[in-house]
């Protein structure tokens, strides 16, 4: 099974029916999948924190809602993170594209990633790194304890989890 | 007309709806004029008020009513495309354009300048879009919620502001409070 398709049918089995993605190379075929399944509604956002709303709408409108998106958002949303996921307190799992780590050919891309865990952690969200194909069995258990705690939780993907460039 | 006259106008037909209000001013007035379980109070994140309520209508088969400013509107003008290209048809947004920052002591915007929203709106591929005087709005808004079908409304009233207190209630309140009229 392609990693893209683990991911999503984990998404589906944790009833997530409402998914907003702003686009990455690396989440490409994610996203294809993400759209091409009928269980869930797509929704492209034009930035993260449109898309950020978008879910925070979804979710008080009964279905539970997840972002795909790349590190440099969390540069771009993190008031709307503190001011409205988790102020009303609101499950939010992020499937974050981690740009800037191991095989980046793009000098900018480190920039951010050396700031990423760093902003994550003084936001106090939850972060997963997967860095291996087999981290990501840990999925369905991360997606489960999102909604257990109405937390955004981050799950930072790099280039090695992707296949590499 | 300012907006708290538009708001005090269009109370009763807010009353029965689903609602979510921009932050600042705008909620403090509503939820001053008439508070009710089926309004979702932003109290901060300006500009996502249209996109909160476009996922809400996405969501479910009720009516959403998302009340917004031109000052917010043009700090999320990504929103328009996006609203135009994922038709909900339970879906109406009212910008109440004052042609300033109201919340912020009443800067002019570039809405109350050379920039329609209605013609940005229409431009971004909504396909009903109704710009109206104030003294119209409780028309207008009946007009579209009785059309069934997705509505931006841009209110052209005057900017001014009446002294009002903050909201204290706490926001998992407000939210659980809203959910709860969302499934009743
Ligand atoms: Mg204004």
């Amino acid at each position: 099974m392609s990693i893209n398709k683990k991911i999503v049918d984990d998404l589906v089995a944790n009833d997530i029916e409402f998914v907003t993605t702003v686009p990455c190379k690396q989440l490409a075929g994610v996203i294809d999948e993400v759209e091409a399944r009928p269980e869930i509604y797509h929704i492209p956002s034009n930035k993260e924190d449109e898309g950020m709303g978008l879910c925070a709408g979804a979710f008080m409108g009964g279905k539970r809602p997840a972002i795909i998106m790349q590190n440099t958002a969390i540069g771009v949303t993190i008031n709307t993170l503190v001011t409205l996921i988790q102020f009303y307190r609101m499950p939010l799992p992020m499937l974050i594209s981690f740009r800037g780590e191991l095989k980046e050919p793009v000098a900018c891309q480190v920039e951010m990633a050396v700031h990423t865990k760093a902003l994550l952690s003084q936001l106090n969200i939850p972060t997963y790194h997967f860095h291996k194909q087999q981290d990501a069995e840990e999925l369905d258990a991360i997606l489960k304890y999102t909604f257990m705690c109405n937390k955004p939780v981050a799950i930072l993907t790099d280039a090695t989890f992707w296949g590499g460039y | 007309m300012i907006r708290s006259e538009v708001l005090r106008d269009i109370a009763p037909i807010l009353r029965d709806q689903l609602v979510v209000c921009n932050i600042g001013l705008p909620s403090q007035e509503l939820h001053m004029i008439d508070d009710q379980p089926t309004n979702f109070y932003m109290l901060g994140t300006m500009g996502l008020a249209s996109s909160i309520g476009l996922g809400l209508a996405l969501a479910q088969p009720k009516k959403v009513i998302t009340i917004d400013g031109d000052g917010s509107v043009l700090t999320n003008l990504g929103t328009l495309p996006t609203i135009a290209n994922n038709v909900a048809d339970n879906f109406i947004l009212l910008i109440i354009d004052n042609g300033s920052y109201g919340s912020t002591g009443d800067q002019p915007t570039y809405a109350g300048k050379k920039t329609s929203l209605s013609a940005v709106a229409t431009a971004c591929g909504c396909d009903n879009v109704v710009e109206c005087q104030a003294e119209d709005t409780p028309a207008v808004l009946q007009a579209a919620l009785d059309s069934d079908r997705m509505t931006v409304i841009v209110c052209k009233c005057d900017s001014g502001n009446i002294k009002l207190p903050v909201i204290t209630k706490d926001p998992v309140v407000i939210r659980d409070r809203f959910m709860t009229a969302v499934q009743s």
